[in-house]
């Protein structure tokens, strides 16, 4: 069993995020981290992969290759190498882009399932996966709080407005996966080490044969604008000394909810 | 240049378009375009007259998809259409799980860019779409620059939906066909996860509990003040992925988007992706122990505290006004 998982490297949330001027893309420069988000495909795919006996977890990602420290830190989970695609023509590159580049990078591996986050925690446009999926003429199952392989079939429960379905596809398939999929492990200090010297290849635009495709030209939309959004009034912050239920009630008596 | 041609992706749901589809029909007709609706289940006699009172004069139904998801489907049923009927200026698509799968299919299918949590749709000699970023202090207002069809998709609660009082909109068949490996995915049962009192996203009030509850047996305490107060229990992810509610009470960019008259946070530090779901409440009440939690920069009240203490207390002097 062979598993890709799609994973991203992302500015630190933690930290003040901003939009460059001029092209309004998010600000990388800072140091990057492999998205949280995506820290749950991994573990899953890790754990497929352990159950099924055999194959192993290649993960892909597209973005700046000069620091590599959260793709690294895939592999001290466990992965078996990775792939990384990484172009300067590739800034402002749009979803659709990205998922011409991620598709061209996971058919190199051809897997028996692709796995990714539901969306980035950067972006989150939130249809790229599909996007893949489409473009390997593959079935998808998104949202999925729950995933078995059964010989070549993969069984999802997935998330639904009223509750969840259980969803069933052959393989290969690509599946995104909730933050509840499953309990991302710690890297260990052995992991750690031996991810230092795991295969990381790096492909170009041209390498996969994407000139012309991607990049902010491809993207074809544009930013017009970016302002600050009405602030909302600030309020009444108190701490509590024993009174703050009161001062519940007395809030809702005031806005006429009681 | 005047837009002629919107078409809007509307989902059935219990014999019923939900309230996000007719959000954006409303909305699709306020350009002076044509208005069409596409939709999916073979139901589609059913839903005519409610596409039409709300803007559409033609829906196109997909039919019935065998137990599949509709992703791959319906985005090829609207693919073809595109082929027969030409392209519409833009295509509308609720934010919603389906409505995902169906504009990520149909953006590689057609070979078009889609534009994704959408909260305001303007003409400006084209349409201009506007997004709220970094948990809705900014906002980022874009426009396709290539050729159409623009695919839009517009978060819930972004419009306001109005009946026009159309006649039934005509109906008319679309289909997929062939969908090769794509349309393998297939629903297998379904579960739903029942719960009383209001809908989460049409009660006037909604308690939502956070990672500050500790545990989940503290949610009770949520759902208590829920029920005195006539409104809804609602969630953060951070404790649905936990596990201690499901899914159906998720509140933010993946859960549900509401807008209460009041909005009660308990133990909820303020995530973007929750606040994204709530901020557009009329009043926000909020409880936490950390004074620096992000929910407190938009709370009209804000107790500083323990909600282990609060939330008991205020059960109190709710019953004592019972």
């Amino acid at each position: 069993m062979n598993v890709v998982v799609c994973v991203k490297q992302i500015p630190d949330p933690a930290a003040p995020q901003s939009l460059e001027a001029g092209t309004h893309n998010l600000d990388r420069s800072g140091k990057l981290i492999l998205d949280e988000a995506d820290t749950y495909g991994v573990e899953m795919a890790l754990q497929l992969v352990d159950k099924a006996g055999a194959g192993e977890v290649t993960v892909v990602s597209m973005g700046s290759s000069s620091d590599l420290s959260g793709i690294r830190n895939a592999l001290a989970m466990g992965a078996a190498k990775a792939i990384v695609v990484s172009d300067a023509g590739l800034r402002g590159t749009d979803a659709l882009g990205t998922a011409k580049v991620l598709a061209a990078a996971i058919k190199r591996v051809n897997p028996d399932l692709v796995l990714a986050a539901t969306e980035s925690s950067d972006g989150y446009t939130g249809t790229t996966p599909v996007q893949v999926a489409e473009l390997l003429g593959l079935p998808s199952i998104t949202f999925a709080k729950s995933v078995t392989i059964d010989g070549s079939t993969v069984k999802v429960d997935r998330q639904t407005e009223a509750g969840y379905d259980e969803v069933s596809s052959p393989l290969p398939a690509v599946v995104t996966v909730t933050a509840g999929v499953v309990e991302p492990r710690y890297a260990s200090f052995k992991g750690i080490m031996a991810a230092k010297s795991k295969p990381v290849e790096e492909l170009t635009i041209a390498d996969l044969g994407l000139d012309g495709q991607v990049g902010p030209a491809g993207a074809r939309q544009e930013i017009v604008s970016v302002e600050a959004a009405e602030a909302r009034q600030a309020g009444e912050i108190v701490v509590d000394e024993g009174d703050g239920a009161e001062r519940i009630v007395s809030f809702l008596d005031s806005i006429k909810v009681l | 240049m005047a837009l002629s041609n919107i078409w809007v992706v509307v989902e059935p749901a219990n014999g019923q378009l939900t309230t996000t589809s007719l959000e954006l029909l409303t909305h699709a007709r306020t350009f002076g375009a044509a208005v069409s609706a596409i939709t999916w289940g073979g139901n589609g006699a059913a839903l005519a007259a409610q596409a039409g009172e709300y803007g559409a004069t033609t829906l196109y139904d997909a039919g019935d998809l065998a137990g599949g998801l509709p992703g791959a489907p319906v985005a090829a049923a609207i693919a073809g259409l595109v082929g027969s009927a030409g392209a519409p200026d833009a295509i509308l698509i609720p934010t919603s799980y389906d409505g995902r799968d169906i504009a990520g299919r149909l953006s590689a299918r057609l070979d078009r860019p889609v534009l994704t949590n959408v909260t305001g749709l303007t003409d400006e000699g084209g349409l201009q779409t506007e997004h709220p970023v970094f948990g809705g202090t900014l906002n980022v207002k874009a426009r396709f620059t290539g050729d159409g069809p623009g695919i839009i998709v517009v978060r819930a609660k972004s419009f306001v939906a109005e009946p026009s009082g159309g006649a039934a909109a005509s109906v008319s068949s679309i289909a997929a066909g062939d969908l090769g490996a794509t349309g393998t995915a297939k629903i297998v049962t379904s579960h739903v996860e029942e719960r009383t009192g209001p809908k989460l996203e049409e009660a006037a009030v909604v308690v939502s509990g956070g990672r500050g509850l500790g545990e989940a047996g503290s949610y009770s305490l949520i759902e208590s003040i829920a029920k005195l107060l006539n409104g809804a229990a609602g969630a953060s992810r951070a404790i649905v992925d936990a596990g201690w509610v499901p899914y159906s009470h998720q509140v933010g960019q993946t859960g549900k988007t509401v807008k209460p008259t009041v909005y009660i946070a308990c133990g909820i530090s303020g995530a973007t992706q929750h606040m994204v779901g709530m901020k557009g409440s009329k009043n926000i009440v909020a409880i936490n122990k950390d004074p620096d939690a992000p929910i407190f920069q938009i709370a009209d009240l804000g107790i500083v505290g323990d909600v282990h203490k609060v939330l008991p207390a205020l059960i109190s002097a709710l019953e004592g006004r019972g």
